[in-house]
């Protein structure tokens, strides 16, 4: 195999004084997309803030395109290449919709054109001037997760891109999501909804108590499905 | 939330609860210090640090044990002065209904700025009580009673309760003595009173002491009342000492300076305004006779608290305690 | 002769036109003040400090090097800025993960600090700042007399807040002030670089009050006080418009002046106080100020 795009090996981390990654190895090859998967707590938003650095008290190594990015400061993490749409999906209040999708400068050649990007979300084009937090919720994901392709990162970090949405705009991100494999796009998903999960992802890692327990690919899905149904409690 | 934790009031966290022996052995130190001090010292000295200690004591009962910043309480120790100068010496009242007019006088005051600036928290509060104080400022300049950029000077100090000659400055030492003693155990009950341990939950969350069905806001406008009032006394038996009330002790200097002297000492600490106002009223006194502009140093000293001496001397000396138990 | 009220005309106006000149300060410096608290979630106090360094830095380039008013309105407000960069790299953002407090009392030791040195440099009597000659002499509108720089002073104010408003809502750069304000770890995780945004937004506000001393130096004098005395003021501006709007702030700061300017003609005893005594009124009918969305 050839090098991991992402390569994160012995990652701990902390929340103030508790403990909450202890020693996770990830990697994630070019035009992938990879999964994490785990019950609430097991520590998949902290594996995915920790390799952002949003989250700043953490330990061990994190590669990308062998580029060392423990040591940088928050602002040049992005330079590298990685793209965040957080949990929450930080849709500004005070920023139009088309100041929202605009604001993160670009990091690198390569990124999706505003035209591409207004094609693939038709409804961010027809509220372009609304107010960000004004959108329903699946729009402000689609928002969350266009404004990062403008950049030009070329892996992007999902966090639970369907918490609390109606099954039809689940589908509809399922459509971009593999619209973005299709162009070749690598995506590193944290994700709850194991039905949404093993539509979309290459190869899933099965996280528990801050600990990677497991790795398969999407083929080796049916065969693991006992012990998944045990630790995810499906 | 983070940024509670780093808040003014991590020093306390250590030093509300504890009445170890501890304390009390420091106290007796305490008194033992006050009661022989004028033979040792200056009394006048003493006198002006026991009052600004009982007036730094009054601000954090607000700051250290509710979590308030007055940026305004020059106003409750100068209009307390303004008031009991002017009765003495305007109406002939003797000394101890001169101040007990000045401490009545701030108490009512509180009410009135409690009640408006507790409607915003945090920043706003410091903002809003600043400038009630500096409007309190602009009417102290032009009303006639106060003397404008001269004050009400020569007050008489008159005899205590018809008998004691205040005037002989031991009797009026002790006397200032008794009152700062009285009012530093008023502070130390409050404190630890049921009273005092809802002030420090709504410290800690105000969100959960409402939650759990106390009316903060009551409680917040009763602490400030009671913090207004003692910066009176402290105001009042200050102006009966000097024998002056002027401009300079209802100015926002006035009311930086009982900030510095808390913060210096230890925000929420009970010996910690005691500790800032001895050094900060000493200070004073040697920059006087040197050259070096009084703001200047003074500002020097709040920058470098804020930055390095969070905990103040009173709060360090506490975790240094707490560090050697383990 | 024409009265209101009793009031010659003339004086009522010239007292409207004393009270639009207060408050095009008023304007400038609590739109200084709101950008900063905005960003920093600091309250400058030392803001007073750096409009009476704005007056003297325009005073000591006249004095000692010859700079007339129209380089130092630019120069002056640079040099302040500078010193706002210095503030905010040594001091201010060592404290950002603190109680908001400290940002209070670490302004004001910082203020005392500053207009202490002068103080003890310059003495309390004021400076003289001349007119720039292009501003000399007065316009005749018949009903008042308009000295031309008290003019050019209300629509330079004017001006300075509309392009401090333009930048915020319309630029790329404040497009990153607004969204920072609201999460600056995300801003800073799409790539933006947020501490040199936060040291920059406190050098704007501090070249702001450094822009209205300029301003503010041949009206009043160039003396170590005049922030003293404005800053509690402003503060309360900023109270009563609360200071979630910028645009808030600067009109509250127009229309306080004028409404004290009236003050000093109908009850001249109340002139000093009137914006405190509306502080309290706005406190106590909305709390969270009149623009304020809280």
């Amino acid at each position: 195999m050839t090098e991991p795009l992402l390569q994160v090996k012995g990652l701990q981390a902390w929340y103030g004084e508790s403990h909450v990654l202890h020693g996770v190895d990830l990697q994630v090859h070019r035009g992938e997309t990879v999964t994490l998967l785990g019950r609430n707590g097991a520590g998949k938003t902290t594996t995915l803030k920790s390799i952002m650095g949003v989250l700043r008290k953490r330990q061990g190594e994190i590669r990308l395109n062998g580029k060392d990015l423990m040591g940088l400061p928050l602002h040049q993490i992005a330079y590298a290449g990685l793209g965040f749409v957080p949990e929450e999906r930080g849709i500004f209040s005070g920023l139009s919709v088309h100041e929202n999708l605009m604001l993160p400068p670009k990091v690198a050649d390569g990124g999706f054109t505003l035209d591409e990007i207004y094609h693939l979300f038709p409804n961010l084009a027809e509220r372009r001037n609304s107010q960000g937090t004004k959108l329903s919720g699946g729009e402000q994901q689609m928002l969350a997760i266009a404004r990062i392709l403008r950049t030009g990162a070329n892996i992007l970090l999902l966090d639970e891109p369907t918490e609390g949405l109606a099954p039809v705009i689940v589908q509809r991100i399922g459509d971009v999501i593999r619209a973005l494999k299709a162009k070749g796009m690598t995506i590193l998903l944290v994700e709850q909804n194991f039905r949404f999960a093993r539509k979309v992802a290459d190869r899933f890692y099965v996280m528990e108590d801050g600990h990677m327990i497991d790795t398969f690919t999407a083929d080796e899905l049916e065969g693991r499905m006992d012990s998944l149904n045990e630790t995810l409690g499906l | 939330m983070a940024t509670k934790a780093a808040s003014p009031n991590v020093a306390n966290v250590t030093a509300g609860h504890r009445t170890s022996s501890r304390t009390i052995a420091l106290m007796i130190i305490g008194l033992a210090l006050i009661l022989v001090a004028p033979f040792l010292i200056y009394p006048v000295f003493v006198m002006k640090v026991l009052c600004f200690a009982l007036f730094a004591a009054a601000f954090n009962l607000l700051l250290g044990y509710v979590g308030l910043l007055s940026f305004g309480h020059a106003a409750f120790f100068g209009g307390a002065a303004y008031i009991t100068a002017h009765a003495i010496k305007q109406w002939g009242y003797p000394p101890e209904l001169a101040i007990l007019l000045g401490t009545g006088f701030a108490a009512v005051m509180g009410v009135v700025f409690g009640y408006v600036a507790i409607k915003r928290q945090g920043i706003y509060f410091a903002m809003i009580t600043m400038a009630l104080a500096q409007m309190f400022y602009f009417f102290c300049l032009q009303a006639p009673f106060t003397g404008g950029e001269d004050g009400i000077q020569g007050v008489p100090r008159g005899k205590l309760f018809g008998f004691i000659d205040l005037s002989n400055s031991l009797n009026m030492y002790y006397f200032v003595a008794a009152v700062f003693i009285i009012g530093f155990l008023f502070i130390w009950r409050v404190v630890h009173s049921p009273f005092g341990s809802i002030l420090k939950a709504i410290r800690e969350n105000e969100q959960r002491a409402v939650s759990l069905g106390y009316r903060v806001n009551r409680y917040k406008l009763g602490a400030f009342v009671i913090s207004a009032a003692l910066a009176g006394l402290a105001g009042s038996v200050k102006a009966i000492v000097f024998q002056l009330a002027s401009l300079t002790d209802v100015g926002f200097q006035m009311s930086g300076e009982v900030v510095l002297m808390t913060l210096l000492g230890g925000i929420g600490t009970l010996m910690g305004p005691v500790v800032g106002a001895v050094l900060v009223v000493s200070l004073e006194n040697y920059l006087a006779t040197s050259s070096l502009p009084v703001p200047v140093v003074i500002g020097s000293i709040f920058v470098i608290c804020v930055l390095l001496f969070r905990r103040g001397i009173v709060g360090e000396f506490n975790a240094w305690m707490d560090r050697k138990r383990g | 002769m024409v009265t209101v009220f009793g009031i010659s005309l003339p004086a009522l106006m010239g007292q409207l036109l004393i009270g639009l000149i207060n408050g095009s300060f008023y304007a400038m410096l609590s739109l200084g003040l709101a950008v900063i608290f905005g960003m920093l979630r600091v309250i400058n106090f030392a803001h007073g400090a750096q409009y009476m360094l704005g007056a003297f830095f325009a005073w000591f380039l006249l004095r000692y090097a010859g700079i007339g008013f129209w380089p130092a309105l630019v120069l002056a407000p640079l040099g302040v800025a500078l010193v706002g960069v210095v503030i905010e790299k040594v001091l201010l953002s060592r404290i950002y993960n603190l109680d908001h407090l400290y940002g209070l009392l670490l302004t004001f030791g910082l203020a005392l600090v500053i207009e202490g040195l002068f103080r003890h440099w310059y003495g309390t009597s004021g400076q003289p700042y001349s007119i720039p000659s292009t501003f000399q002499g007065a316009f005749n509108l018949g009903f008042m007399i308009l000295p031309k720089y008290r003019a050019f002073v209300i629509v330079a104010s004017v001006i300075v807040c509309l392009t401090t408003w333009l930048l915020i809502e319309k630029t790329k750069f404040g497009a990153y002030l607004r969204a920072a304000t609201e999460n600056p770890t995300l801003v800073q995780a799409f790539g933006v670089n947020v501490p040199r945004l936060l040291t920059l937004t406190y050098a704007i506000g501090a070249g702001l009050a450094g822009l209205a001393g300029v301003l503010a130096a041949p009206v009043y004098q160039v003396s170590p006080l005049m922030g003293q005395n404005i800053v509690i003021i402003v503060f309360a501006v900023v109270v009563i418009g609360g200071m979630g709007s910028i645009m808030g702030a600067v009109v509250t700061g127009y229309v306080l002046g004028l409404v004290e300017g009236l003050t000093k003609v109908f009850y001249p005893e109340a002139s000093s106080t009137v914006i405190f005594v509306i502080m309290v009124l706005v406190l106590l009918v909305r709390p969270a100020g009149l623009f304020g969305k809280e």
